[in-house]
Parts: C-alpha cells; structure tokens; sequence
C-alpha cells in the first residue's frame, strides 16, 4: 500500500540528505519520514471513518439496543457497541448512570466500560500503519474479548452493593436526541479528525524519532533477550509501567514498531499500548464519584490480568 | 433566557462554555451561564453525553463542542 513512499523517501534520503540507506543514520532517517508520513495519513482516514460510523450510534442509542439484549449476549454487544460508540472520558459517569438506571447489569456495563477505552481508533490506525491488518484486527478482537469476560467475572461476582447509592436513586430526564444531517455527520468526523491530530501529533513524532533511534542503533540482541517473547516477566512489567502513562499511549506505537523490529515480542508490545489506554488513574478518580473503591480495584486488576493473558497469547501466536 | 453547561469540568466542557460566553458576548447579551457539575442533576436532563448546552432548559448540544458561531445561531 505504501511501497510507492517507501520509494519517494528512499529517494528523498539519498539525493536530498545524500546518505545510503543501509546505513545506520541512513536508516534511521528513512524510519522518521516513512513512517510519520504513513502513520499521519492512514490515522486521519481511519479517524474519519470510524467517526463518520461513530456518529450513528449515540450512548442513549446504545443503551436503548442493551435494554433488549440479557446474559452472555449482552456483555457481547456491549463490548462490541463500546467500539462504536462515541464518548470522551469524561462523559465514562454519565453513561455509567446511564446505563444502571436503565436496568442494565452491572456486568453488562462494565463490558462496554472495559472495551470502549481499550479499543481505540487513533491506536488502530497506528497499529494498521505499522503492522498491518492482521495485528490491527487481533487488537480489536482481543479488545472485545476482554471486556466480554471482564464483564461477566464483574457480573458474577454479584458486587452491586459497591456502587455509590446516590446511582440508584437518579432518575434520568427524557430528551430528544439531537438528529443529525449528512452534513453534520461528516463535519463531526472531520472534526474528530482535526481534533485527535492536533492533541498527538507531537507525541508521534517524538515516538518515531525515539523509534529511528532504535532502529538505527539499538543492540537488537539484548533488546530480544530481555524483552523478547521469551522472557515471561516481559508482558507484566510492560503492563504494569503502562498504567500511569495514559495521555502519551500513542506516541508509544511506533517506539513498539521499532523494537519489535528488533526482537521484542508483539504481545508484550500490544500489552503496554492496551493498559496504558484502558487502564488510568483520570479514570479510576472519575469512576470513584459513582463506584466504591473495591469494585474499581476489582475493575483494575481483572482488566489488568486479562491484558497480560492476551500479551502472553500474542507473543505464542505470532 | 437561561443557559447552562452540563459537564464534570473537564477541557471539553470548559471550552464549550467558554465558546458560548463568546458567543453571548458577540451578540450583545448579557445573559449568566451556569455549569452544572452534579451528576444527578445532569441526568436530570436526560443526557449520557457531556458536554451539553442547555438553552432555556433544552438540550441543544451534546457529547461534542460547539463552535462560537454554531452557538451564536442557537441563541438567536
């Protein structure tokens, strides 16, 4: 798909920079343009397009497709409707309340509550630019997955008591849900687009200028001994030093390209990207205001476990 | 005319207030705009989406912010 970049600044690094691409600095140059270029242009054509789809499923559309569905089939769609369904972090509350004042179970919520963070689209592009179709699919997948089961051990562990009372007793208004035109539509996906490129543009390119670097001089052989698919601390570590770095977890894409290129393990990788998006303190302190801090700890460490699993299962499969 | 910001307080939320002040201030009306941060009372209005921009206790916005001018139509 991008061979004919490839070629341009294969080109560019020679005649323009005058350096030969097999070298290291050569290299690593070629590594900054290719892949800041392809990862901005496939990143703002997935953003428009999943925001364009995005735009035809509303939370208060959503909850009303969860009120019909109960048991296994409900954690399913809410994990798939999580993919979907747009929301920035801060509106996490009012969808929780929601959703439990509609009748929704516990677990069924904590499906489309696990799911939505983990399965990002920026991450997708970023991935899809990287590594291809193949990967990019696995992540959402694996995304799915694990708000599926978190959010039926959730549910099964009966914790409703551990919601704040206060949930329970709101009453929520009825409104008419803003209709909107193909016009809107599309400006809301251009938007998005604008929006998410504006917030991250900075933290990709220091990413691949930190993934050059790698590319170029990083000892592919210690980097594969100690972080490689076979040490089994790997994906742990990795996921537990993701947590506190929410904001910047996209700019970490590329530095995950480069050192796969050099024997780290795709599971370990995707490990760190998944926890540092599902898992963050912004949002465990914004849960906090609805759920008592023994469902969110429980909530935290079943999403964490099961990041890890699937890191272990990437680095097996792939 | 009552307007109201419904939203935790976040960037978004504050943006979006701070564009229909802009709003307000460019059309010469100096009406007060009230942020509701309380979780039941945003519900109230049946809204899962925050930001939201209430005109006249109507929701009118949603789940994204505005811009000054697509404000300033709302508001006329």
């Amino acid at each position: 798909m991008f061979v004919w970049l490839d070629k341009l600044i294969t080109l560019l690094v020679k005649n323009f920079f005058k350096l030969d691409v097999n070298t290291r600095v050569g290299s690593s140059v070629h590594f900054f343009f290719y892949d800041s270029i392809k990862i901005i242009i496939l990143l703002s054509i997935m953003i428009f397009i999943i925001s364009y789809i995005r735009s035809y499923f509303p939370p208060e559309k959503t909850k009303k497709i969860l009120e019909k569905f109960s048991g296994i089939s409900g954690n399913i769609m809410a994990s798939l409707l999580g993919i979907v369904t747009p929301f920035c972090s801060c509106s996490s509350v009012p969808i929780f309340i929601g959703f439990i004042e509609a009748g929704i179970p516990l677990g069924v919520t904590f499906s489309f509550l696990i799911t939505s963070p983990i399965v990002n689209e920026a991450a997708f592009a970023i991935l899809l630019a990287s590594f291809g179709w193949k990967i990019a699919l696995l992540y959402v997948v694996s995304g799915v997955v694990i708000g599926v089961i978190g959010g039926i051990i959730i549910g099964k562990l009966n914790m409703e008591h551990h919601v704040e009372e206060y949930v329970y007793n709101i009453k929520m208004g009825n409104t008419e849900i803003e209709k909107l035109n193909q016009k809107q539509r599309l400006s809301f996906a251009w938007e998005n687009v604008y929006d998410i490129v504006k917030r991250i543009w900075i933290f990709l390119l220091i990413g691949i200028g930190i993934g050059a670097l790698i590319h170029g001089y990083a000892p592919a052989e210690f980097l594969a001994r100690t972080a490689g698919p076979k040490n089994p601390f790997a994906v742990i570590v990795s996921t537990i030093v993701a947590v506190p770095l929410y904001s910047n977890a996209l700019g970490t894409i590329p530095i995950a390209e480069a050192l796969i290129g050099k024997g780290v393990g795709i599971g370990t990788a995707l490990a760190f990207m998944m926890a540092t998006t599902a898992l963050s303190f912004p949002e465990g302190v914004l849960l906090r205001k609805v759920i008592k801090p023994k469902l969110i700890a429980t909530f935290f460490i079943i999403t964490s476990i099961s990041i890890i699993l699937t890191g272990y299962m990437f680095n097996v499969i792939i | 005319m009552k307007i109201k910001i419904l939203g935790s307080g976040c960037p978004n939320c504050n943006r979006l207030e701070k564009n229909s002040i802009e709003a307000l201030k460019e059309l010469g009306k100096s009406v007060e705009v009230e942020h509701i941060r309380d979780y039941g009372e945003i519900m109230s209005y049946g809204v899962m989406r925050t930001p939201a921009l209430v005109i006249n206790e109507k929701v009118v916005i949603a789940g994204r912010v505005a811009k000054k001018d697509e404000i300033k139509d709302l508001l006329k």
